[in-house]
């Protein structure tokens, strides 16, 4: 019988707070963390909004501890930083003995310091120390080394799932009895690169995002970490950690229509959704509430909306895209969703959709467009779709709740 | 109007990488998108690259790449008219 | 553990379709191993294909050579797994961005994504199955294999398709030297063991699977385990690992016929991969390819194929040095490669 997997740390670092409890309270207090581009040089920098972690990386070795000269790219240091709040949190080095596995999700890499020494790497010997941040595992490993962590590490990088699919893949090696626990979750920062590549596609917004609106027009990028700490059952025996939430389900399937779009009825976001649903063992009336990809693009809302209506035909649950608030976190986006979305659970709330005016005709529903409070919420959902078509569902569930 | 349709044609198969389209296959008037040619959304923002880079007209929304790369001759009537000085 | 059912890979050598088993060595002498490539249209739709990047086109040829290969139309996952992606559209990117910040083409940054190919794939299949991909150097294709044991173990799957890619550039090369690991001179990739010269020999290649839960006619051989290790602190810890991965599945150090060894040409990192295999296993006997198609994080992609085909054909091509002796009945394959002594991998193929 496969081990339950239970959540009992989180670590979140984004444009709306340094640690989870400043993400909540932004959240609490409808702080968007959406505004003008400070700590890149990009001509883009007037045109675009985003949403980003207020500290140079100056600032935010500082405050990881990091030594100042360090060739340590900037995702690095938002993952360690995030990583390091939920292992504390978790308190899992005192228990030496459980296998402890790091799964992170990233697509950037070390690509805001490429991106300002690749002329140097090919030219002279200047900027060496930063070669090695090329590549997304360098992220992962120095996360690993500076939690002094040494058991099963990996990256994934499947755009905007990234971080879903590691919690996915994390809770898929415990299950199969090959760790005790995992720091899973992703981290990803702003660059140059994909902010004009982003724009080159057309997709980006240069207002605040308005997820499913009529009048949409596209995404806000945002950056920052998340991780969540898993345990078997097993473990958590052994820790004795309190037990946030369960991951009661999760599904990862393929929209196969498009590299950049998702199909009209988006059927990869159904059956990823689908599989979760039916992995949790709970009817679609169950969930209580979903935290949607909702980018704010023609496409995905439509095509999330449509799955949501053709997945949930009796009653739709409350909906609302988070995006407003973190902006787009890409390769981070499914982690810190999901912790978004067990606040949610954990404080009886239902966030609510910003900047929604005008419901979308092709839709039955609308999103969640006011924070309710004091609601009994049990099952929660966090989608997570990445181009290519990538689609990742997470379920979480109230512990204790029968 | 001719000399800029045959260089545009020349400008369209290089960006898109239609290896296998000379200058003379392509018909000015014939659709580009759908049928015709084939391309995708993927190249419309090509071609919109294409119209900032080479004529220094810029396309803020990709709606509006519908009428003006319908064909090769409304790209070129599209050019003409908006074209900025050097 | 789990089937290898079908194998599709472009690498330095000939190892299409019709070619034999790495007879003719092919000889290269160039700072890289560049894929022996085959022509593309016959695979993939012009339409398609002329926006793809070179290592797209490899990674989804041969994704379809290996289906092929298999019998199998529709995989019930595909996993995908890469230490670098498409350098050649980053490389375009990060040029015109260095350059000039202005008229990024949206094609290349789409296939610089990592995901792509993995997607790709999908979309021509029409497969909605699980999809994945890793990218985390030596462990990127190591991850995939994990994946798809797991997919199978648990019922998710029965066919999966899982592969490794990498690709070399000239710009990416200038790069990488400036670590002083790899070759900074023009070699001839059979002379990679009598070389004096330091650093690794760069290479490239791109290689499918398909690891099924069923044995089937077109079964080459079993993937029995795969496992990873990563930053011990010794050589001694890493012989450990090694004697405890083939205990967990059932073998002594004895019963390993052959290794097929990470060494590169890279002198401190191949004495490492010595010390490691001697301490660990020291009858067995050694196996040295990477003069074949050079280094890359994928590499045991070439390495699992020709642990697959020695299973099957029982035979060892004589274009792979040899090192001790090959037992007679060729039954149970190890293959380790490692990063930096970093991050470590561990390969079991049986009969």
């Amino acid at each position: 019988m496969p081990s339950r997997i239970f959540v009992t740390g989180l670590g979140f670092i984004s444009g709306l707070g340094n640690n989870v409890q400043e993400n909540l309270t932004s959240l609490l207090n409808f702080r968007s963390g959406i505004g003008l581009i400070r700590h890149i040089e990009t001509i883009l920098r007037d045109e675009l909004l985003v949403s980003e972690v207020p500290m140079a990386n100056e600032e935010l070795r500082r405050f990881a501890g990091m030594p100042v000269m360090a060739a340590y790219s900037r995702n690095t240091l938002l993952g360690i930083i995030a990583a390091r709040e939920a292992f504390l949190h978790a308190g899992l080095n005192d228990h030496p003995g459980l296998r402890i596995g790091l799964i992170s999700g990233t697509t950037v890499g070390g690509m805001d310091q490429c991106e300002k020494y690749y002329q140097d790497f090919l030219n002279n010997d200047s900027k060496n120390a930063f070669i090695d941040t090329y590549d997304c595992a360098d992220s992962t490993e120095k996360i690993a080394d500076f939690l002094g962590l040494k058991g099963f590490i990996t990256t994934i990088s499947t755009a905007c799932s990234s971080a879903a699919n590691s919690i996915m893949f994390a809770a898929r090696m415990m299950r199969a009895g090959k760790l005790d626990c995992a720091v899973a979750g992703g981290t990803e920062s702003l660059t140059k690169f994909h902010l004009n590549g982003f724009n080159a596609l057309k997709i980006l917004d240069k207002q605040p995002c308005r997820p499913f609106d009529a009048g949409r027009n596209g995404i806000n990028l945002g950056e920052g970490a998340a991780y969540l700490i898993l345990e078997t059952e097993k473990a958590n025996k052994k820790t004795g950690n309190k037990v946030i939430c369960e991951l009661t389900g999760y599904g990862n399937a393929c929209e196969a229509f498009h590299q950049t779009a998702s199909s009209p009825d988006g059927k990869g976001a159904y059956l990823a959704m689908k599989k979760a649903l039916e992995m949790s063992g709970e009817n679609p009336d169950a969930v209580d509430y979903i935290n949607a990809h909702g980018t704010g693009t023609d496409n995905n809302d439509l095509s999330e909306g449509r799955a949501i209506e053709n997945l949930f035909t009796g009653k739709i649950p409350y909906v609302s895209s988070t995006k407003p608030f973190t902006g787009h976190m890409t390769s981070a986006a499914g982690s810190a969703e999901a912790i978004i979305s067990i606040l949610g659970l954990q404080h009886g709330i239902i966030w609510p959709n910003l900047n929604f005016s005008n419901p979308m005709p092709e839709l039955k529903f609308q999103p969640a467009v006011e924070m309710i409070r004091g609601m009994d919420l049990n099952v929660v959902m966090s989608n997570s779709f990445g181009f290519g078509g990538n689609d990742s569902s997470l379920i979480f569930k109230k512990y204790g709740v029968h | 109007m001719d000399e800029l349709i045959n260089k545009l044609k020349k400008e369209v198969i290089a960006q898109l990488n239609l290896e296998d389209i000379s200058v003379d296959d392509i018909n000015p008037d014939s659709p580009l998108f759908g049928e015709g040619l084939g391309l995708d959304s993927i190249d419309a923002l090509e071609l919109i690259v294409l119209l900032e880079k080479n004529y220094g007209i810029k396309i803020e929304d990709p709606k509006d790449g519908k009428k003006i790369f319908y064909s090769i001759r409304t790209m070129a009537e599209y050019i003409t008219e908006h074209q900025k000085k050097a | 553990m789990a089937y290898i059912n079908g194998v599709g890979i472009i690498s330095p050598q000939n190892t299409l379709p019709g070619s034999g088993f790495l007879e003719p060595a092919v000889e290269h002498t160039a700072d890289f191993l560049r894929s022996v490539e085959p022509v593309y249209k016959s695979y993939i739709d012009p339409i398609v294909s002329r926006r793809l990047s070179r290592l797209i086109k490899m990674g989804i040829t041969s994704a379809k050579i290996c289906l092929q290969d298999a019998g199998i139309e529709a995989p019930d996952a595909i996993i995908t797994g890469t230490g670098l992606g498409s350098v050649e559209d980053t490389e375009k990117i990060l040029g015109e961005l260095t350059k000039e910040e202005k008229f990024l083409n949206p094609t290349p940054f789409i296939q610089s994504t990592y995901n792509t190919i993995s997607s790709q794939i999908a979309i021509n299949l029409k497969c909605h199955q699980y999809n994945s991909t890793y990218v985390h150097r030596c462990f990127s294709l190591e991850s995939c294999l994990i994946d798809a044991l797991l997919q199978i173990q648990d019922g998710s799957a029965t066919n999966v398709l899982a592969g490794g890619f990498d690709e070399m550039t000239h710009n990416h090369l200038t790069i990488i030297r400036r670590l002083g690991l790899w070759k900074r001179e023009v070699i001839r990739n059979l002379d990679l063991w009598t070389c004096e010269t330091p650093g690794a020999l760069a290479g490239e290649g791109s290689a499918y699977f398909i690891i099924s839960g069923e044995r089937t006619e077109k079964t080459y051989a079993l993937l029995a385990a795969v496992e990873t290790l990563y930053r011990p602190e010794s050589t001694g810890e890493t012989a450990a690992f090694v004697v405890h991965f083939l205990s967990e599945n059932g073998l002594i150090p004895e019963d390993v016929d052959i290794v097929l060894m990470g060494n590169n040409g890279h002198a401190e990192h191949d004495s490492i991969c010595n010390e490691v295999i001697m301490q660990s296993l020291p009858g067995a006997a050694r196996v040295l390819y990477k003069h074949l198609c050079g280094e890359y994080h994928t590499v045991s992609g070439f390495a699992m194929y020709i642990a697959a085909n020695i299973i099957k054909r029982q035979l060892i091509p004589p274009s792979l040095l040899i090192h001790g002796l090959a037992s007679k009945k060729l039954g149970n394959i190890l293959i380790h490669n490692h990063f930096r002594d970093t991050d470590h991998s561990f390969i079991l193929i049986r009969k």
